[in-house]
């Protein structure tokens, strides 16, 4: 069966310079319904590649449409197109239900369907009961869901999120993954960009590597599961206890080291089955044993299983 | 997942769909207006705003020695003194320099620009939406300063005297006349600064130059006068202030033209602005 460009995401050819700073160099893609993953190491062109989708950036050469609308139409484009951003700023002084409703309403929606739009979205981020609180007050995990509540209040049709999962706890993590996946069974477009290969493992239908602002690599995730099971991961977890959380990983088969950070609030663990380990962290925070404050995957790492799956050299598309 | 989108694509198939621009615009204004009123940036406006209050009160509380304090004919030259040194060139130049530069470029600063981008509003309806909450603002702050001025000056000392002047008299005329002044010059004004906000990441130093050039303005050739501000608005003032022995006279625009001139001209510059912000890119990290 084909698919019509009315139901695609295409980019046509497209390069963006910052002067004479590469962002993205001669992309050409189709991307489907399904989630899609843009993953690079920091630096690949991922953010560029979801700005200019959005039309924040502008393309140097090339023109890109998302569902047969250009990107410079924006009073159409977001009629079906939503973007949760990486920028962690809100306009001052608003509650979460007020920064939804704020611009809801400037979509155009009128007071009855702004209600509903704003409460269907925070039930869906699990927000509800923190909504009437200012935003300003939120954790940073908070923070993010209220930013992907705002992305999906107006329902759209494609759904762009710039590492969506930063700064989430393991069970909210979970809990984001599998509305993504609900999203995506509903037809969606989810464009998801990740430097972690594990969590694009988890979520993914189709991946597209970048390096250097290029493509090097598109297709299906299977592909890239194979690659990374033979390398650890290593992971900063942000707690009241360290050292305890320390003794309780390091019994663990799949956990390869584990090292408090230089400020002694943090420890890293490298992990040779990141499914197993956020489990685990999952059973410690509910059996009591820790209070997480963050988990993040580190970067490091993560740069030499790029190395490993994209080469030394990148290449172009 | 459709229904929401579908329901508003209906209305906004026509290319002119003023009813939903209009929803748009008014949902724009009211997130603004708050903003500028209650937000802690507006503290600096309420004490520019209040600031030539300040010396007409002390004055309605003591007389200064001096003739012409005692004189009511003389508190219409008085007051366009003040009017003219303190209120428009310094409390409404600075006000709307302001308030304008901070509708775009105030979102920079706080990174918050984009979630406005990501809306499914046209970037011109934006630029509207925003110039007016900043018309609102400054003409209610600043016209209330001109007419509690007026008012301070007068009545204090002359009350009955004052009363009929504005009842009976010239007094209502001139106190809307002023009134008026004001808000054109927020108009123009206000109109200019939103567009340095939207090309200068410095705003401060074309403020600068155009203060220095509206101050100079009684030096220039009468041509020169004309590609100014305040050239327009000295011309409709009821109470023409002398501009010293070196000042070069010119004949004052007649206000059928200086009004609309001023109208043409900031449309002009909204223009320029819409189209600013329809190719404007977000980059926080170069802003």
């Amino acid at each position: 069966m084909t698919i019509s460009t009315n139901q695609l995401i295409v980019f046509d050819n497209v390069s963006k310079f910052y002067g004479e700073i590469l962002g993205v160099n001669r992309v050409n893609l189709q991307i489907a319904p399904g989630i899609t993953s843009l993953v690079g190491p920091n630096g690949a062109g991922k953010s560029t590649l979801m700005n200019l989708m959005t039309g924040l950036l502008r393309p140097t050469r090339g023109a890109i449409s998302l569902l047969g609308i250009p990107t410079d139409q924006p009073e159409q484009l977001f009629r079906k197109v939503g973007y949760c951003t990486q920028f962690d700023s809100f306009p001052r002084g608003v509650t979460g239900r007020e920064f939804l409703n704020s611009f809801l309403f400037v979509h155009g929606y009128d007071s009855k369907r702004v209600n509903e739009l704003s409460q269907l979205a925070l039930e869906r981020v699990n927000l509800v009961e923190a909504a009437d609180r200012k935003v300003a007050g939120y954790s940073k995990g908070m923070r993010q869901r209220i930013r992907l509540a705002q992305s999906i209040a107006h329902q759209p049709a494609v759904l762009i999120l710039d590492e969506p999962l930063n700064g989430l706890d393991p069970m909210v993590r979970a809990e984001t993954i599998a509305l993504f996946r609900k999203l995506a069974s509903e037809g969606l477009h989810l464009i998801i960009s990740s430097h972690i290969l594990h969590e694009v493992d988890m979520m993914s239908d189709r991946v597209v590597l970048l390096n250097n602002g290029y493509i090097v690599a598109e297709g299906n995730i299977h592909g890239v599961r194979d690659e990374m099971e033979e390398h650890p991961m290593q992971i900063l977890i942000r707690c009241d206890d360290p050292a305890k959380l320390a003794a309780y990983v390091f019994a663990q088969d799949h956990v390869v080291e584990a090292r408090l950070h230089e400020d002694r609030r943090g420890l890293f663990v490298k992990t040779r089955d990141a499914d197993r380990f956020y489990l685990m962290l999952n059973h410690a925070v509910a059996e009591g044993k820790v209070s997480v404050e963050s988990i993040a995957p580190v970067d490091d790492d993560l740069s030499a299983v790029y190395q490993y799956l994209i080469g030394t050299t990148g290449g172009s598309a | 997942m459709s229904s929401a989108i579908d329901a508003i694509e209906t209305r906004s198939k026509p290319a002119f769909n003023w009813s939903l621009w209009f929803r748009q615009i008014r949902a724009i204004f009211r997130m603004e207006l708050e903003k500028n009123f209650l937000s802690r940036r507006s503290i600096l406006i309420y004490v520019l705003a209040f600031l030539p209050l300040f010396p007409l009160s002390l004055l309605a509380l003591v007389t200064p020695p001096g003739n012409e304090w005692k004189d009511f004919n003389q508190y219409s030259i008085i007051y366009s003194i003040i009017y003219n040194g303190l209120i428009l060139r310094t409390l409404v130049f600075f006000g709307s320099a302001w308030i304008f530069m901070n509708l775009f470029r105030g979102e920079l600063v706080d990174r918050s620009l984009h979630y406005y981008f990501l809306s499914a509003v046209r970037r011109e309806v934006l630029v509207v939406g925003k110039y007016i909450s900043g018309l609102v603002t400054s003409m209610i702050l600043f016209t209330t300063t001109t007419v509690v001025a007026m008012l301070l000056l007068y009545l204090p000392h002359f009350y009955s005297q004052s009363v009929r002047y504005f009842t009976e008299g010239r007094g209502l005329g001139q106190l809307l006349t002023y009134a008026g002044i004001t808000m054109l010059a927020c108009l123009g004004y206000g109109a200019f600064f939103l567009v340095v906000g939207l090309f200068v990441r410095n705003p401060i130093i074309p403020a600068l130059v155009l203060y220095g050039w509206e101050w100079l303005n009684f030096l220039l050739p009468p041509l020169l006068k004309k590609v100014s501000v305040i050239h327009y608005l000295n011309s409709l003032v009821p109470m023409p202030v002398s501009e010293g022995p070196f000042a070069v006279v010119a004949e004052p625009t007649p206000a059928w033209i200086a009004i609309p001139s001023m109208l043409l001209v900031t449309i002009l510059v909204l223009i320029l602005a819409a189209y600013r912000i329809r190719h404007m890119e977000i980059r926080y990290g170069s802003d």
